[in-house]
């Protein structure tokens, strides 16, 4: 007797099935989560995609028309005008080629670092397993900056670099442009890759290369055919992440290629942008995006099905460290060289010039702790203004800052973690697969571009049927933290997923049995089971919303500044001292932040990037 | 303490169609299992009875109350029951000590403070775990998990108690202790147990009744022993019973007064009386003998005519039993003697037959045609 050919009551399936749907909190959630998200990430997208496409008053005489119209005309001076090459072609051969050899360079450091830190008998591993981290936490911005006052030549005149006052004559080539933009990029980009690599290394069972062993193939063999093809899955996500942040970003670009006029493409969409092109920057954009989804289009293609080895050999197991015999010693002390110079030395240089009264001079009477807490008594330094511990605006993006990550941080966090939740239970299910392809589009847009569109969305008050749902955010605290916490959904939801997937459905159907219903079960069983990934979560957003200045730097205004924002400004105002005083605060409190977390909780950055 | 029925149960994951309109009564009291080879349905089958999956079709009943109607789109929530859940991997919450995650369903029930603790000392006592009461589930072996998950599921009195290979993860020594204790549990609470294993033993000793599933879609319902000695096709016959049952290929004549057999084990007949209602009433057929080892008798001298000659082909002793291979006109037979007998390869033995113990199917339905008496 099929439903067809039975007798049951139409009217009372409906109610069932709609008292279903209502009364489960799951469906709920869900359903707000998909309008927030169409809402925060498709509308903008669709906006941006839109404004491209209409004509601006400011360029109705260039082209003719009206102004609100449609046109195809950035579109065309973008892709087929004299302007082109200038405007697109050489700016997006260069992000191409910085993100290619970025994602080379710090996928090959960071793999070689995560499988001698996690499959070698090297010494000092808990040293070194810190020190690794620290360039995650270091902003690039910060990197080039000390790039600049190691190699700083007479090109742009002002004092010259360290290497300089040594005598030493540093070409331009090295000091500038793509070679120094690619080496500060690895040397920061490698984070991502040793993180990722080395949590696919430690779900290995060891069994597996030992297996290996036992049929007689050598260390290198064992390397090349059986650890290789198992963390490549891992590999190329890094590549993935890698490329991207690298053609989106752009404080680096802008300290060390505009001074030999290496322009990309995120350094003309900030151009445009800040020159209120934001057609042309849009577009700029948009194409930005294209390249970033046929990168992660290509990545699913090549992974395909092998996606689950990690999984699959994730018994953890035993774990025998290989032997690294001869060698060990040569290693350690490359990589005591290599976290010496790569490390410690932008640190090292960073607190030095903070100290120093001229740049450039290096002797002792030179030392000065005025950019800390100088009491803006001589006015040839900084145009009067106090040391930073003394100066308002300091203080004021201080405490900006501190405000953003720590709303962010939880905000981000919860959010992700519900997300997360979503997608791990709707694996295979139409709304899982919807909400995490939803979530995942702000990846795929560059900072700036993201920064930008909110910041035009957002500017008018938003309506629906007449009635102000949202009013103007311009220049509000609420437009930082939307941004923020949109822009890094990806990447909490991610680790919200994969700290849900942790969590045994059997958990939860146990406590469904015993009469718990949604909410008793997210606080009683699922939260107190995922709160190491809830500060994991929170970890990842924090320290990457501390250092985040691509994103907000449209944004910003005076009263809303943030502690990078500061530091970018004394820097482009010719106050490095000022502007290292800004980044090392900054960079404390990231270090002091992640230890705490790592000493209260089970932080793990590593296992909040989730693959 | 419940009677539970499922009526035209369909069940698809996808376009999986994982239960085919199953069938299925468990009456009060009964300790019945669901058995079957891995991924034939029959987890599926206890995850719809606990509300954790919603069929596509169907209706269950319990008590006659209706709490499943698939058609209405009706589906009581599992904590409307009146059941609990025992699962393959215990599901013990690790963030909770024993006592808490005892007490977690009867605090959510809005039980007296002294019941809750009235109710977690006594099923831990029933469980004999009392002394663990504090601890957390890492700090428990397998086997006392085992015993909290339980004491847990019991803990809310459920009418319907329903175990999700809750054996499969201990080792065989526990394996058979708990199967006794479960019994007893049983038995002294009498409440409704539904049990899902793919081992046979389990199945034959403790149940009361046995479903036998395949594919989804069930085969056989009948108590363990009638279930092993007439089980209701060949894929049954194969599927219980260790060391398996052995099939011989035959011919089969039926007539008015029963059935005359011809092939390797002789030339047999059966009384009209022994065979299904269900079976051929006339002509000549292929069919398929089934023999378990035990029912064989093996000898060195001919006892009688009707004796079979045979070849040994090897001989385990095993202990209190020796399984023998022999061959019989080409067909390998497996015998189970009693005791330690020594046989050497290649001699020749006389296997006899109790023909009234014999099942026959017909080769081409694979339905039993014959009982066994």
């Amino acid at each position: 007797m099929k439903p067809k050919d039975q007798n049951y009551s139409k009217s009372r399936r409906l109610k069932n099935q709609l008292k279903a749907v209502v009364t489960n909190p799951y469906n709920v959630i869900v359903l707000i989560a998909i309008v927030l998200l169409t809402y925060l990430i498709v509308l903008p997208l669709l906006d941006m995609i839109s404004t491209t496409f209409t004509l601006a008053q400011r360029d109705v005489r260039q082209s003719g028309g009206v102004a609100g119209a449609f046109t195809l005309y950035y579109w065309q001076r973008l892709l087929a005008s004299n302007l082109t090459t200038k405007l697109l072609v050489q700016p997006l051969l260069n992000s191409l080629l910085i993100g290619s050899c970025v994602s080379v360079c710090a996928i090959t450091i960071g793999s070689v670092l995560a499988w001698l830190m996690v499959r070698t008998d090297l010494p000092f591993k808990k040293f070194f397993s810190l020190a690794v981290i620290i360039p995650y936490m270091i902003p690039s911005w910060c990197k080039s900056q000390a790039w600049l006052t190691m190699f700083k030549t007479e090109r742009i005149g002002g004092s010259p670099g360290f290497l300089m006052s040594l005598g030493i004559n540093v070409p331009d080539w090295l000091a500038y442009g793509p070679v120094a933009i690619i080496t500060v990029l690895s040397l920061h980009y490698y984070a991502y890759a040793y993180l990722l690599v080395s949590s696919a290394l430690n779900s290995i069972n060891s069994e597996l290369e030992e297996m290996g062993e036992i049929q007689g193939a050598g260390k290198a063999m064992i390397l090349r055919k059986i650890t290789f093809p198992l963390v490549l899955p891992a590999m190329l996500s890094a590549v993935i992440l890698t490329f991207s942040k690298a053609i989106g970003t752009f404080g680096v670009i802008n300290y060390l290629g505009s001074k030999v006029n290496f322009v990309t493409l995120s350094s003309q969409l900030y151009m445009n942008s800040k020159s209120q092109n934001t057609q042309t920057a849009f577009a700029m954009a948009l194409i930005m995006i294209c390249i970033a989804s046929i990168s992660v289009f290509v990545n699913q293609k090549l992974i395909g099905s092998r996606k689950s080895y990690a999984t699959i050999g994730g018994k953890g197991g035993r774990s025998t460290p290989i032997r690294l015999g001869a060698q060990k010693p040569i290693i350690t002390i490359v990589l005591i060289a290599f976290f010496a110079v790569g490390i410690i030395m932008p640190i090292l240089i960073l607190i030095l010039e903070s100290f120093m009264l001229k740049q450039g001079t290096y002797s002792l009477a030179n030392l000065t702790t005025y950019y800390w807490v100088g009491d803006g008594s001589r006015k040839e330094i900084m145009e009067g203004l106090p040391g930073i511990f003394r100066n308002p605006n300091f203080i004021n993006a201080l405490i900006n800052s501190l405000k953003l990550t720590f709303v962010n941080g939880i905000f981000g966090t919860i959010f992700g973690q519900i997300i997360g939740y979503i997608c791990a239970k709707g694996r295979g299910k139409l709304h899982g697969r919807v909400v995490e392809q939803l979530v995942f589009i702000p990846y795929l847009i560059p900072s700036i571009a993201f920064g930008g569109i909110f910041l035009s969305m957002f500017s008018r008050p938003q309506t629906l049927f007449g009635v102000t749902l949202v009013p103007s955010l311009y220049g509000t605290f609420a437009l930082l933290t939307i941004t923020s916490v949109v822009k890094h959904l990806p990447f909490a939801s991610r680790a919200g997923t994969s700290n849900m997937l942790q969590i045994g459905g059997e958990l939860e159907e146990a406590a469904a049995i015993a009469g718990a219903g949604f909410f008793k079960r997210f606080v009683r069983i699922v939260f107190p089971l995922s709160k190491g990934g809830f500060i994991s979560g929170f970890m990842l957003i924090f320290v990457s919303i501390m250092k985040e200045l691509d994103l907000i730097i449209l944004i910003m205004t005076p009263k809303t500044s943030t502690l990078p924002y500061l530091a970018f400004q004394y820097a482009n105002g010719n106050s490095p001292q000022a502007s290292n005083c800004v980044a090392i605060v900054m960079f404390s409190i990231v270090f002091l932040v992640y230890a705490l977390a790592n000493i209260f909780g089970d932080a793990d950055l590593a296992k909040s990037m989730g693959g | 303490m419940s009677k539970i029925e499922l009526k035209h149960i369909d069940k698809f994951y996808g376009k999986n169609h994982i239960l085919k309109d199953v069938e299925l009564t468990i009456e009060d009291g009964d300790f019945m299992t669901l058995l079957g080879p891995s991924g034939c349905g029959k987890t599926t089958t206890l995850r719809v009875v606990s509300g954790l999956e919603k069929p596509q079709n169907g209706t269950i009943y319990m008590d006659g109350k209706e709490i499943v109607n698939a058609a209405e789109a009706h589906f009581a929530p599992p904590s409307e029951r009146g059941l609990n859940l025992v699962f393959q991997s215990y599901a013990l919450w690790p963030h909770m000590t024993v006592r808490e995650n005892i007490a977690f369903g009867l605090n959510i029930k809005k039980m007296s403070k002294e019941e809750v603790n009235k109710r977690v000392t006594d099923a831990l006592e029933r469980m004999q775990i009392g002394q663990y009461i504090d601890r957390y589930p890492s700090e428990l072996s397998g086997g006392q998990q085992q015993r909290v998950a339980i004491a847990r599921a019991i803990a809310s009195e459920p009418r319907l108690l329903l175990l999700d290979e809750p054996l499969s993860n201990l080792d065989a020594k526990l394996r058979v202790d708990m199967r006794s204790e479960l019994k007893r549990l049983h038995t002294e609470t009498g409440t409704t147990m539904i049990y899902v294993t793919h081992d046979q033993v389990e199945a034959l000793t403790m149940s009361t009744k046995i479903a036998i599933f395949k594919e989804g879609v069930i085969i056989q319902v009948a108590p363990p022993l009638e279930l092993y000695n007439n089980p209701a096709n060949l894929y049954v016959a194969d599927f219980i019973g260790n060391p398996r049952i052995n099939f011989v290929d035959v011919k089969a004549t039926v007539t008015a007064a029963g059935m005359e057999i011809d092939g390797a084990a002789g030339k047999l007949s059966f009384p009209k009386s022994d065979m299904t209602p269900g079976a051929p009433t006339s002509g000549t057929f292929d069919a398929v003998l089934g023999i378990r080892p035990e029912q064989v008798t093996i000898n060195t001298e001919r006892q009688s005519p009707d004796d079979i000659e045979a070849k040994i082909y090897t001989s385990m002793p095993a202990g209190s039993e020796t399984l023998v291979t022999a061959k019989m006109c080409g067909v390998s037979m497996v015998i189970k003697a009693l005791g330690i007998t020594h046989y050497s390869p290649d001699q020749t033995v006389y296997l006899s037959i109790d023909p009234k113990k014999i099942n026959v199917f017909d080769k081409k339905s694979e339905n039993l045609i014959k009982y066994s008496v």
